[in-house]
């Protein structure tokens, strides 16, 4: 059980002089302190963790953000900003004593300028209408994160999305130019613009993945690209782990860097096979799509070249995508692999771990004897160019206990990623989620620095409380003391 | 300690001593790597702290595509373990050795330092970029790590970007992981002739903008306008043909291999622009590119980066000329003479609001201001 701060009882007990005081900075209806309209903005996609806010507010301009953290700044109050709220750690998760500032209605493409190749957008765009806003000329803006019809361009700044096409194209922080911030102190600041690269410190590469810790971000410039010719896949299947994970590096090892990816093991197989029928071999072990994306000659080039690599690493069934119906359906297993999983059990828990590829097979062996232990099934995708895991832990948060069981389960599997030399969190941020999680990976002093970074633009700790810092708090929901097993192992690293 | 105390210049043999050299230190220190890009930024007079000593490649795993060395490990050892693996660094580091009159080499925690990128900055990042991980000893002399050695991972502030292009002035790099690439089987550049700039940067636009994966685009006034395609030999063929098709264009000249690559390190390293006495690197919005350098009026230029890099050289600096005409955008005084150099600020002044970020951020990480102090000023 990961433990949401105790709310502070004076800023609650000015919650109507509060919602008064934000009526007067935005248009009234644009305050939202009803308990039916509030129960939308409790939680996110983490959905376990639930938190109702003092209120929400709708700004519509910068102007309007500015004075409503100039406002929050003055007065003490928190401030939890929130896109689309599809966040898979919490991290628009709402604080009791604070106000969630949504930005929803920061929702227009401000320019599409093919000149420079950038798009200038609101932070309230979905990151697919980007892309729609500019496919008419034959452009697309790269990352694509799962959510990507709903997460929107701020939500992708504030965690660094990824997306299955990151390990060609780069993390959302590879493909934003520029943005505009509003900090804690409601001071709007240009970070970037349609040049490339900082003439000082890099203040835009610090804001990308700051989880909505240092401030709004209110409006981005990201680089747009031609869309490519052409994309093809193969499906390749392994009767081991580890022999698909020496295809993948052979493909790397190779000279060659697919557009994408993806590896499922058995159970991801079974469940995304039952639930869309496209045809994906059942009586492999692991199966690999690997798709490779650009001018035709060149696919079909590295195709082949990539089938003879499968050949030569033991692979038990090799199909190639002869026309774009079937590499959609190769992926359609793979994209719908999470609610597939979801029909094996009443719930899951999706982890985002990343590990050095070689690691892979040790990896899973260990989680299958964790399976045995904690009695709980698992269902594996990964990113496979880039080492990124995507557990899928099945349970049924309506048997006691087995939501504590699941989350802890992750969090081993979590360190396991640490101990084998890689991290806690590849794509979806650490959040309130992994929050606890980061004295595993951290010491005190790689801790203590991170929050003078924090402090450099936060002094007063009221942007996202609660947030990836681990805390040294009571906990809300059970009135208790509860110390995690992080706090213990670091009894001397400062809190907040 | 086993540090050597040479005169004013310290060596520290690892992370350690680095520590134990800036725990409680009052007095500033002068960060070095190899020294190669001392001639950047505002000089500074202190003692020398040179870690040329940690030096070795910890970890390199080609299949992994990420490679862990000591923050002063000669970039050249790394570039040429990168080649016997068909590998190489993406962002292609300039090197400005003859630009600036210095034999000394790089390193490849200088390289990150100083964020500079050469031409394939346009398709493939900056160092930045490619910055996985670091440890690192703040100016309170506290060793700390961020980042790390894994291409994917959102874990914590990005430090890595922070610490790319701030020259050393908020903490020592001691040890570096970044994320590698399979190198080019065939590296070709089309010289186009253009007329005029604006002509030169208008097809780079086009080139960059098609789907043909153009991996750099410069402007060069003597040649024209010059346009590169690596990759797969196949693949770069069909994308020559279908380039020229595209741009309506017949290349002047085609250049392959070796040659080609000598181009863009040439552009990279300033070369045309090597007599001049003073030279601004200058990022603009690319398209911006023309009218800029009609305000700049430089005695010599290159464009880079599609027209979003100008190379301007002066015989001397005039950073109110040079910053004046660039309306957005931000301009880099990278050689002038050792006077000039003191009496102007190198890096693009920031704007109050970042300028106020930015001192938080240095006063956390060095609080005393032991680091490099003034030279990014």
């Amino acid at each position: 059980m990961i433990c949401l701060p105790i709310p502070d009882a004076t800023i609650v007990a000015r919650r109507t002089a509060i919602v008064r005081e934000l009526r007067g900075l935005v248009a009234a209806g644009n305050v939202i302190e009803d308990d039916t309209r509030l129960a939308a903005y409790e939680t996110d996609a983490l959905t376990a963790y639930r938190q109702r806010p003092l209120a929400v507010v709708l700004p519509e301009s910068v102007a309007e953000v500015a004075a409503i953290l100039a406002f929050a700044h003055r007065e003490g109050v928190n401030v939890v900003p929130r896109g689309a709220g599809t966040s898979l750690s919490g991290g628009a998760i709402p604080a009791a004593d604070g106000i969630v500032v949504a930005l929803g209605k920061f929702n227009r493409i401000l320019e599409i300028d093919y000149a420079n190749r950038c798009v200038v957008a609101q932070c309230g765009v979905t990151n697919l209408a980007i892309s729609q806003a500019v496919a008419g000329e034959g452009f697309y803006y790269a990352p694509d994160p799962s959510s990507q019809i709903a997460c929107t361009i701020g939500g992708n700044v504030a965690e660094n999305s990824g997306g299955v096409h990151c390990l060609k194209y780069g993390l959302t922080t590879n493909n934003v130019l520029g943005v505009e911030l509003v900090t804690p102190q409601g001071e709007v600041v240009r970070l970037g613009g349609k040049h490339l690269d900082s003439g000082h410190y890099d203040l835009l590469g610090l804001t990308v993945g700051s989880e909505g810790l240092i401030g709004i971000v209110t409006e981005v410039t990201v680089r747009i690209l031609k869309r490519p010719q052409t994309a093809r896949a193969l499906l390749i299947g392994f009767g081991g782990v580890e022999s698909a994970g020496a295809c993948v590096a052979a493909i790397i090892g190779s000279g060659i860097i697919p557009a994408g990816m993806e590896m499922m093991d058995k159970p991801a197989i079974h469940a995304a096979e039952a639930f869309v029928h496209v045809g994906y071999p059942l009586d492999v072990e692991a199966l690999l799509i690997v798709e490779l994306d650009g001018p035709a000659v060149e696919v079909d080039y590295l195709i082949e070249r990539v089938r003879a690599i499968a050949g030569g690493n033991a692979a038990v069934s090799v199909r190639v995508s002869t026309s774009e119906r079937e590499r959609l359906a190769f992926w359609a297993g793979r994209k719908s692999a999470f609610p597939a999983v979801g029909r094996l059990s009443p719930d899951y828990y999706c982890m985002d771990g990343t590990i050095p590829r070689r690691e892979l097979p040790r990896v899973l062996r260990a989680m299958v004897e964790m399976q045995a232990r904690y009695g709980l099934r698992v269902a594996n995708v990964f990113h496979a160019g880039d080492g990124n895991l995507h557990p899928l832990i099945l349970y049924d948060a309506n048997v006691p206990g087995e939501t504590d069981k699941a989350e802890a389960f992750g969090f081993e599997i979590l360190r396991l990623c640490v101990d084998v030399g890689g991290v806690l969190t590849g794509e979806h941020g650490v959040g309130l989620e992994k929050r606890d999680l980061m004295t595993y990976q951290f010491n005190d002093v790689d801790l203590a620095i991170q929050h003078r970074v924090k402090h450099a633009f936060d002094p007063e700790v009221r942007f996202n409380p609660g947030k990836v810092f681990p805390t040294l708090r009571r906990c809300a929901e059970q009135g208790r003391e509860h110390v995690h097993s992080g706090a213990e192992r670091f009894a001397h690293l400062p809190r907040f | 300690m086993t540090t050597n105390v040479d005169g004013a210049v310290l060596r520290p043999c690892d992370a350690t001593d680095v520590a134990a050299i800036l725990s409680g230190r009052e007095r500033a220190l002068e960060v070095r790597g190899g020294g190669s890009k001392r001639g950047i930024g505002r000089v500074v007079e202190a003692d020398v702290l040179d870690l040329g000593t940690l030096c070795g490649v910890v970890a390199y795993e080609p299949a992994e595509l990420v490679l862990t060395a000591q923050a002063g490990t000669p970039l050249a050892t790394i570039e040429g373990l990168l080649a016997a693996n068909a590998q190489r660094l993406a962002f292609e580091p300039p090197d400005l050795g003859r630009l600036l009159g210095t034999e000394a080499a790089q390193t490849i925690g200088g390289v990150l330092a100083a964020n500079l990128a050469g031409s394939r900055r346009v398709s493939a990042g900056a160092a930045r970029d490619h910055f996985l991980g670091f440890h690192a000893v703040t100016g309170r002399g506290e060793p700390f790590k961020a980042g790390g050695k894994v291409v994917k991972n959102v874990t914590g502030y990005d430090l890595p970007k922070l610490l790319a292009g701030s020259w050393g002035t908020l903490a020592v790099l001691t040890e570096v992981t970044i994320r590698v690439v399979p190198a080019a089987e065939l590296d070709r550049t089309l010289v186009i002739a253009a007329a005029t700039p604006a002509a030169g940067v208008t097809l780079l636009a086009a080139a960059l903008g098609s789907a043909h994966d153009v991996s750099a685009a410069g402007f060069d006034p003597a040649r024209g306008s010059l346009v590169r395609l690596e990759g797969f030999a196949a693949s770069v063929e069909a994308r020559t043909a279908a380039l020229c098709t595209e741009l309506r264009c017949a290349p002047a000249d085609i250049i392959d291999g070796a040659a080609s690559r000598r181009c863009w390190h040439d552009l990279g390293s300033i070369a045309a622009l090597v007599d001049s006495a003073v030279v601004w690197r200058i990022s603009v919005p690319p398209a911006e590119a023309p009218a800029v350098l009609q305000r700049l009026r430089p005695e010599r230029y290159a464009l880079d980066w599609g027209g979003g890099l100008i190379l301007a050289g002066y015989s001397s600096v005039d950073a109110a000329h040079v910053r004046g005409a660039v309306a957005s955008g931000h301009a880099t005084l990278i050689k002038a003479p050792p006077a000039e150099r003191l009496a102007t600020p190198a890096f693009q002044p920031l704007l109050p609001v970042a300028a106020a970020a930015a001192a938080r951020l240095k006063h956390a990480f060095d609080p005393r201001g032991i680091l490099n102090p003034g030279r990014m000023d």
